[in-house]
């Protein structure tokens, strides 16, 4: 039995590094730190849906078939194509991406990788208007109030608020937690008491009634570390916040136009905005003024829905505005532990951090058109390879049912729906589990990510995966051109 | 006979811990599929449409519709919104259009709901051959 210490998370892209392994016959049978998501991923590493072998489609089933020939088939549907799709990459290592971007330019293909389907329009947003931003660690030691908007991390990054802000002990700041606990006692309590009159009162009478509601009471002006949630949703992470407001679906736009009137000391001729009463708005915005150091996430809330990239606009030029008050940050939460780092490597070598197209000879980027799901739509690629992620789930179903014509070529450790409609399916080793490599956390600190256990036998990282069927890729067009 | 209660939404869509660890444990799973292939509602809205906690309801948009199971949501009141984990169920009703940027509508897309007791909510293979014939 070996203890693994200090591994880091390859989850989502909080990226916990301080997770412990315990590790027994070359299998992890303990994990310790981790939430929910980490355990089921590290424990599950040699589940019953790892691929084990490569798989080629043959008279519509897939079929067992060597390395080898799965490779040479890979390398043929791409050298073969004229417009194959490139997409994945927010879930293996940087090293494994830069082959891909190789790979990419080498067969004149459109590059993609799934901050398209998620933090895209940030990154338009930022491009335009520019971010402040800082690392997680100055967030934990010095925040003093956090906004949450159109995230929740409780479900996606179950603990972003424990290690990185409002429950984390920092140097300067508090942790929040205590008051969290006595809030929750609180309503278990309150609701005790609600319980015992509907028992001893059977019809409740309604001065009862009226004395039993919660009292408002801001705890917006609280001492210490303040947490604020802004969601269409009382989510769990809004349960947790001293205040929670809760905005209409697709008006977050105009509530972060509002907010930026405020903090300017305009007065809002209306009563509500988003459905949210103006006096809410102002206590909020007192705090956001009145905090030493702020930090605001968001999250797919903002890009996903109504004005999409206007929304971040708006949030990167509060915060902008909020800076001429006090020091104020912004950040978005990245969902795949290295989709930073996806637009990282992808920005080093081509110039731009995603949506790629290759089909020049150069780089062009122009998301709309060269963006995946675009140029699925419009039905133009004729070929595609999917690299550690699983668009055919995660795409709309009018995107995904092009892929799915498409020959699709599909590298990955588990039996994802896409795998299960591709016709060329190549396993690999699980990035920060049974490979090592490198990461960005969501606040772009690369992160060395651990081979803690052995891969199953004859299962390639994705990297080496890449190189073969980039070589493989060299050698059929150097003897097309040779024939020529 | 009467009118079918239909009810106007406003369909989200995102993450859960549920799906979360579903999608760690494998996507064809028991756990992955009983994870997303629901609709979380507020109970009043239930009430109105006359559909219990489980109850198979069908999500229709205007680019599909899709037989879940109704939940009772946990995070109500949110009347008029409904919410689907991340998933191929829910991928198959929102709207695709990137509006030039790259992004599709995975949230606030407009919807209707209906109780569908009879239709059976399909699994993940059915799912697939339906919408792809493979798989």
């Amino acid at each position: 039995m070996q203890v693994v210490k200090a591994v880091t998370c390859p989850v989502c892209g909080s990226l916990c590094d301080d997770i412990e392994l315990t590790v027994e016959n070359g299998q992890i049978v303990k994990v310790k730190n981790g939430c929910a998501m980490c355990e089921a991923k590290f424990l599950g590493h040699r589940g019953e849906h790892r691929i084990l072998k490569p798989l080629i489609r043959k008279n519509g089933e897939l079929v067992e078939t060597t390395l080898e020939e799965a490779v040479k088939r890979a390398a043929e549907i791409l050298a073969g194509a004229n417009y194959p799709v490139l997409y994945g990459w927010s879930s293996t290592s940087c090293e494994a991406t830069s082959v891909g971007i190789e790979l990419a330019e080498e067969v004149g293909g459109v590059i993609d990788n799934t901050a398209v389907v998620c933090h895209g329009p940030s990154l338009l947003s930022v491009q335009d208007v520019g971010i402040s931003s800082c690392t997680l660690g100055q967030i934990r030691h010095r925040a003093d109030l956090i906004i949450y908007w159109g995230c929740d991390p409780w479900s996606a990054h179950p603990r972003h608020i424990e290690r990185y802000t409002a429950f984390s002990e920092g140097r300067f700041e508090k942790s929040a937690w205590r008051n969290y606990v006595a809030k929750i006692k609180a309503l278990v309590g309150r609701k005790k008491i609600q319980s015992t009159v509907k028992r001893l009162v059977l019809k409740k009478p309604p001065e009862i009634k009226a004395r039993l509601e919660p009292t408002f009471i801001p705890s917006i002006m609280k001492e210490g570390r303040k947490l604020i949630v802004i969601d269409v949703r009382r989510t769990k992470t809004a349960e947790m916040a001293d205040f929670f407001v809760q905005v209409e679906p697709n008006k977050d736009y105009e509530l972060l136009q509002a907010f930026r009137a405020l903090i300017r000391d305009q007065e809002l001729e209306v009563d509500s905005v988003a459905g949210v009463p103006v006096q809410y708005l102002e206590e909020v915005a007192d705090a956001m003024v009145n905090c030493d150091f702020g930090a605001l996430f968001f999250g797919l809330g903002l890009t996903m829905s109504g004005a999409k990239l206007r929304n971040i606009d708006a949030a990167l030029s509060l915060v902008r505005d909020l800076n001429m008050r006090t020091k104020f940050i912004i950040m978005p939460m990245r969902g795949h532990f290295n989709v930073t780092g996806a637009n990282t490597v992808f920005t080093w070598q081509t110039g731009y951090p995603y949506a790629v197209d290759f089909s020049l000879g150069y780089p062009r980027y122009n998301p709309g058109e060269t963006s995946v799901v675009d140029v699925l739509l419009r039905g133009e690629s004729d070929a595609a390879l999917i690299v550690a992620s699983d668009p055919v789930s995660n795409f709309p179903r009018k995107a995904a049912e092009h892929l799915v014509k498409n020959p699709l070529i599909y590298i990955g450790p588990h039996m994802d729906v896409t795998a299960q409609v591709a016709d060329v399916v190549i396993p690999s080793a699980l990035v920060g589990v049974e490979a090592s490599g490198t990461a960005y956390r969501m606040d772009h600190v690369p992160i060395p990510l651990k081979k803690v256990v052995d891969p199953p036998k004859g299962v390639l990282p994705d990297e080496e995966i890449l190189t073969r069927i980039l070589a493989e890729v060299r050698k059929i067009k150097s003897e097309k051109a040779e024939a020529a | 006979m009467g009118e079918k209660p239909k009810l106007k939404v406003t369909l989200l869509t995102g993450r859960t811990i549920e799906q979360g660890v579903g999608k760690e444990l494998g996507k064809a799973t028991k756990e992955y599929a009983e994870s997303v292939s629901i609709c979380y509602m507020d109970p009043e809205d239930m009430k109105k449409l006359g559909v219990k906690d489980g109850t198979n309801i069908q999500v229709s948009t205007a680019f599909g519709s899709v037989v879940v199971k109704a939940k009772k949501s946990l995070r109500a009141p949110h009347p008029s919104v409904i919410y689907i984990p991340y998933g191929p169920w829910a991928n198959a009703i929102v709207n695709p259009e990137t509006h030039g940027i790259g992004m599709p509508s995975f949230k606030g897309v407009p919807a209707t709901v209906e109780p569908a007791p009879d239709k059976p909510v399909l699994g993940l293979e059915e799912l697939l051959k339906q919408q792809f014939r493979k798989g």
